[in-house]
């Protein structure tokens, strides 16, 4: 067994910054990842850093534009804690050595993004978060940070009150990769999830073949509700081979969009008509498809992106990333063609319940980055806002864990008081652990106080025994099969364009996949890196994953941000200024909603209509 | 000996791994890194067509395994398909147990370098089309192989570390947001050796680094250079790298024979900044060991 004052699971931006932040306020930390850190999915951003830091713009500008651009379903205190920190934050990287673009001046450059009404995204060329992953890593190493790499983390120990909000988190169990160990974790104070998105859920995505949602499956089987899990964002500009993103950045610098008539669609068909390209997100996902939908697509499939006028000299500047991946994975030389483009998942806006601190329910259990939602980003997250809400959530998560006093929360966690009930939609089929075994949920044998040495040992024994069942298992259903229907069923149905039926659809098989899974195996007898069971194991949460996805989708019947309702065209602010929270109650997922907060520090952000 | 087709039966259930065909049974695990680059094939030649890999398999622990071998696969072609996309299809398919680190598919976690056809390569930004058939994917060179295609990555990552890894700069301007500030022509001569993702292909290609296992090698010297180049680090620090540099396992044991450079799947001039670290050595009149 190990044992530290925290844990930090996942080594991203986000976990990364934790660690440095509870180091720094005294803790001894470990941070546990299926990765080396600089194998994390944050290196894959690409455009940058949204931080008021010039004459004329300020904190109140970009929360005014973070909340619009939400769709107002971020609360206000998280947002306002969000812009306010991110300056800061984004300075402290420079002065770390982060090697950020520059002005003639020799200061930090910002550029354009959608949604923003000032030019305030901090950038290192179209290459940030490599730089910002690597900046952080070497700090980590500076100060001495002990890291488990490949190291998976299976599950977290927790105890096993009936209400989650009792609960408490002392650690994690972990399987070494390399060796095919089985160890716990002891966590004095807090363990930190840090797992990223959950983007392979979806055949056409983003995300890394490692985001398969690990940290959110874990807190939500230990009773940490998922919240807005509805919300998931295209993309718009994603290679139609291979999903790798093509950065919002190339919009930002001036790049156009066309159809396959050579029109300028986002003016020339009225998706956007002060904007165009630099609408947000959601906005030009939705125009792309429907040009294609029409018939005005590429190719029936895709539309293209054009940054020949910026010339080589900007290109090279700005974008010269954007080239190489053009090139690489499309063969297209984005000097003297345009690029072909079209919508892919990239971002989860929902997540893991956290307050401003990173705490969710489970007393001990910490959620920051994208595998969190606390929630800045509402129904659509803005280009340029994920990578400081990894820095400014990320460290206000590791400082709190480590024992800060960070004051008295505004957002509230959990089931409680002010929370709605239970929601009236007829769901497709029973959901939740039908078909499941749920080995590895909360792993406690009763004892409202059990001690943390003995529910730890008894993890570490479930877990073992699980993996060893799944290898001695002679025959079954392979995960890669499982994983592979989901993602066809997400990418069919929970898409851009979603119906009720539609909806129903992935729900059914989604079950399926449960009952499969019920019976699946791993196919490779060794211990040592075997990548077959880590998949499986991951497999299983992306099920889970998924499931609260298409749930929060099917209820939510109004059309908000990045999630559209062919039902339902409009945004009801009269029933739905509220979060959608599923919980894993034994097995079975309830479903439950919390008014979205508003009011902000010297304002009340009133909902308007979002127009660009 | 079996060789996997791409039937459309076989894909239903995956097949045994002991039944792989072992088409060289006595796989050489630590070749040389021969440069020999291959001709290409015009990918619409293979439209229609399955492509032959044949992958390198070894485990420690499953008996039929021991001995090194290679599997062979026919995988079906699609246009833009990747060695990365290949092996994934092979093990998704028809093997499950083969194994390989990768994770973003767009060239910038670096997990995916193997030797591909005699060069070190990103798998996932290398095109099949662009290859020799059959196209031979092993682990990495010079350095001892876990299993299959993972690579034990613990001595690169130390070399790393030996060299400061990180910025010390500890005289920061006044004032929360105020920034060092930087040339943009200074930001332009780090720039490249700033993209480096940590892969090891230029580490696994040195034959300098093969033969001595302290020399710091070309990524970590690029490292040092990011920083020793970097005008927002003072002299102080300076001179204490290029110390770091100068030692006997340092920039003196480089023979510029341009292989890292070569096989660099971010096209850093790794020779040209170890050249220059030596410059800079004789320049501080820094002890030539």
């Amino acid at each position: 067994m190990y044992e530290h004052d925290v844990i930090v699971v996942g080594a991203g931006g986000a976990g990364l910054r934790a660690a440095i932040a509870a180091h720094e306020a005294g803790a001894d930390v470990a941070m546990v990842s299926k990765l080396h850190p600089v194998r994390s999915h944050t290196g894959a951003a690409e455009g940058g850093i949204n931080a008021a830091l010039r004459e004329g713009d300020d904190w109140e500008l970009h929360a005014y534009d973070t909340m619009k651009g939400s769709d107002y379903l971020a609360d206000a205190p998280a947002v306002e804690t969000l812009t306010q920190n991110s300056p800061e934050e984004t300075i402290n990287l420079e002065h770390w050595g982060m090697p950020f673009s520059r002005e003639d001046d020799g200061r930090v450059s910002q550029r354009p993004f959608g949604g923003l009404s000032f030019p305030r995204t901090t950038y290192a060329g179209a290459e940030t978060g490599h730089h910002l992953l690597h900046v952080m890593y070497e700090q980590v190493v500076k100060r001495g940070i002990q890291v488990y790499d490949e190291w998976y983390v299976m599950d977290l120990v927790t105890t096993d009150e009936p209400d989650p909000n009792d609960r408490e988190c002392h650690g994690v169990v972990g399987y070494d990769v390399q060796s095919g160990k089985i160890e716990g974790f002891k966590a004095h104070d807090g363990v930190i999830l840090a797992t990223g998105g959950p983007g392979q859920a979806f055949d056409h995505t983003t995300n890394a073949v490692s985001c398969t949602g690990d940290g959110h499956a874990m807190a939500y089987r230990a009773g940490a509700p998922l919240e807005d899990m509805e919300f998931i964002q295209f993309h718009p500009t994603s290679l139609p081979s291979t999903g790798v993103l093509i950065s919002e950045g190339v919009r930002g610098e001036g790049g156009i969009l066309y159809n396959n008539e050579g029109e300028r669609f986002m003016f020339e068909h009225g998706y956007a008509n002060n904007d165009g390209e630099l609408a947000s997100r959601d906005v030009v996902a939705r125009a792309e498809l429907t040009e294609v939908n029409e018939g005005r697509g590429v190719n029936d499939e895709y539309v293209h992106l054009d940054m020949r006028h910026l010339g080589e000299e900007r290109i090279m500047d700005r974008l010269e990333n954007i080239l190489h991946l053009a090139e690489d994975f499309e063969g297209v030389d984005g000097l003297i063609e345009p690029m072909p483009v079209k919508p892919g998942q990239h971002y989860a806006m929902g997540g893991i319940e956290v307050d401003e601190h990173g705490q969710t329910c489970v007393d001990g259990l910490y959620a920051a980055g994208e595998c969190a939602c606390v929630s800045v980003h509402g129904g659509n997250r803005l280009g340029g806002n994920a990578l400081p809400e990894l820095i400014v959530f990320g460290k206000r998560a590791g400082r709190h864990a480590a024992g800060d006093d960070l004051g008295e929360p505004e957002i509230k966690t959990g089931y409680g008081d002010d929370v709605e009930d239970e929601t009236d939609t007829e769901l497709p089929v029973a959901p939740g652990k039908a078909g499941l075994d749920t080995t590895g949920s909360v792993a406690a044998d009763g004892g409202v106080t059990a001690e943390a040495d003995g529910i730890l040992e008894r993890s570490v024994e479930a877990a073992r025994e699980h993996v060893d069942s799944l290898i001695e298992k002679e025959d079954g259903v392979q995960h890669a099969e499982i994983r592979a229907k989901l993602q066809r069923a997400m990418t069919d149905y929970v898409n851009v364009f979603r119906t009720g039926d539609g909806i129903r659809k992935a729900l059914k098989i989604i079950r399926e996949c449960r009952q499969e899974y019920q019976n699946v195996y791993v196919d490779d007898p060794s211990r040592t890196f075997n990548t077959d069971l880590q998949q499986t194991i991951e497999t299983r949460n992306l099920i889970d994953v998924a499931e609260t996805i298409a749930l929060g989708a099917l209820v939510r019947n109004e059309f908000r941000g990045a999630h559209w309702r062919q039902e339902n065209q409009t945004r009801d602010d009269e029933n739905w200024l509220k979060h959608t929270l599923i919980s894993w109650d034994d097995g079975e997922p309830s479903i439950f909603y919390r008014p979205v907060i508003l009011d902000g520090e010297n304002k009340t952000y009133e909902p308007k209509e979002r127009s660009y | 000996m079996s060789t996997q087709q791409a039937e459309p039966e076989s894909q239903e259930a995956p097949k045994d791994p002991e039944m792989q065909g072992a088409e060289s049974p006595a796989a050489e695990k630590q070749k040389g890194g021969g440069m020999v680059d291959q001709t290409s094939t015009d990918a619409s030649e293979l439209e229609g067509e399955t492509v032959h890999i044949k992958v390198f398999r070894y485990d420690p622990e499953v008996e039929a395994k021991q001995e090194p071998r290679f599997d062979d696969f026919h995988v079906p072609f699609e246009k833009g398909m990747t060695v990365l996309d290949a092996v994934m299809y092979a093990r998704d398919e028809y093997d499950s147990s083969l194994t390989f680190r990768h994770s973003c598919r767009q060239a910038v976690c670096g997990s995916d370098a193997f030797f591909v056809n005699g060069k070190q390569r990103l798998g996932c930004k290398t095109q099949i089309a662009d290859l020799e058939q059959p196209v031979r994917i092993e682990p990495l060179p010079h350095q001892e192989v876990v299993k299959d295609l993972v690579v034990d990555m613990d001595h690169f990552y130390d070399q790393m570390h030996t060299v400061e890894p990180y910025f010390q700069q500890e005289d920061l301007p006044d004032g929360e947001l105020e920034e060092q500030r930087q040339s943009r022509e200074n930001r332009e001569k780090v720039k490249m050796s700033t993209r480096c993702i940590w892969c090891g292909a230029c580490m696994s290609s040195c034959n300098i680094a093969a033969g001595d296992n302290e020399y710091l090698g070309p990524a970590a010297i690029n490292k040092a250079y990011r920083f020793a180049m970097d005008e927002r680090e003072d002299e102080e620090i300076k001179e204490h790298r290029l110390r770091i540099l100068e030692q006997e396992h340092g920039v003196w044991r480089c023979q510029t024979q341009f292989s890292c450079t070569e096989v660099c799947p971010k096209d850093i001039p790794l020779t040209e900044h170890i050249q220059e670290l030596k410059r800079e050595a004789v320049k501080k009149n820094l002890k030539f060991w």
